[in-house]
């Protein structure tokens, strides 16, 4: 079936609805755990997620005009983890569990390096304000482009830009300013 | 873009790299979503004779049959068996725990089936 077709039958339904998850499962539960910082979580996030996106499937796709799905399913997610943390009354936790740092390949040289820098890096992430750490997450774990990314954020293309501009500025500068102080302290 | 710039966007990308699922995860989900409905009739049968000799009890059936034609019965089933260990613990019998299930449905039903007409 075409993309942009409608399907015509609960079966054609629940067909676009298996390709979804087995397309996007990766991006939403990325998504969830860089959120929620453990992969308990995340799976309940996630699985959250697409039985939501399941109620709401035939409207969605009725709605998208054939545009993709994903930024309305990521939209989903994001709506959720908020909710979590407010049942929860809790934050996100402040260390995230290392996947990302196991699975990313480094030399040996480097490795004891890196792996300091990568922490850094994903501690700066989550002190970020909400909305610069999802435009983070969306952009660089899930490769969403500006335009998805002002879909799932509810922005527009030229807001969004700025806001992923103001994000890396101020991460690159949480973590370049411990490195300097560092620096400062052995002169 | 500065080479600096640039430098930080990839260590960014490697920081944030995706993460795969468990295995299990797509699979389990699917069952889940497949099973839905199943799972709502095997919810009724387990009550409905002896609710049903109780007129008060009449309308959480028949809640409980008009989501488990819907999607909506996602969310009312993965919401009551989300609390079946709680109220497997909290049961004094199984005629206790019947009960129990019987309310929790009709409550996840009355909470899900306002939705319904947005």
């Amino acid at each position: 079936m075409a993309e942009d077709e409608l399907p015509k039958s609960k079966a054609d339904v629940d067909a676009r609805f298996t390709e979804l998850y087995k397309t996007h499962l990766r991006d939403v539960y990325s998504y969830s755990y860089y959120r929620v910082g453990n992969h308990h979580d995340a799976e309940d996030l996630t699985e959250q997620t697409f039985l939501q996106a399941y109620r709401h499937f035939e409207r969605a796709l009725r709605e998208a005009n054939g545009r993709p799905l994903r930024p309305w399913l990521i939209r989903i997610a994001h709506n959720l983890a908020a909710n979590f943390y407010r049942d929860r009354s809790r934050k996100p936790e402040s260390g995230i569990e290392d996947a990302g740092l196991i699975s990313a390949p480094h030399t040996t040289e480097s490795l004891v390096e890196g792996r300091e820098q990568l922490k850094a890096i994903l501690d700066g992430v989550q002190q970020l304000p909400d909305d610069r750490r999802e435009a983070l997450i969306m952009r660089f774990a899930l490769g969403m482009d500006n335009r998805e990314i002002a879909r799932a954020l509810g922005r527009t293309d030229g807001a969004t830009k700025v806001l992923l501009h103001r994000a890396i500025r101020q991460l690159e500068g949480m973590v370049s300013e411990p490195a300097a102080d560092t620096a400062g302290g052995r002169e | 873009m500065s080479s600096g710039a640039a430098d930080f966007e990839a260590l960014l990308r490697e920081a944030l790299s995706p993460v795969d699922p468990p295995a299990d995860l797509a699979q389990r989900l699917e069952l889940t979503l497949v099973n839905l409905t199943e799972l709502a009739h095997e919810e009724l049968d387990s009550w409905e004779l002896k609710a049903m000799r109780d007129p008060r009890n009449w309308v959480r059936p028949a809640a409980a049959a008009v989501v488990g034609v819907s999607a909506g019965t996602a969310l009312v089933v993965l919401r009551v068996r989300a609390r079946h260990r709680v109220r497997k613990q909290r049961s004094h019998n199984p005629v206790d725990l019947a009960q129990r299930t019987l309310h929790d449905v009709a409550e996840e039903a009355g909470k899900i089936l306002p939705r319904r007409h947005d």
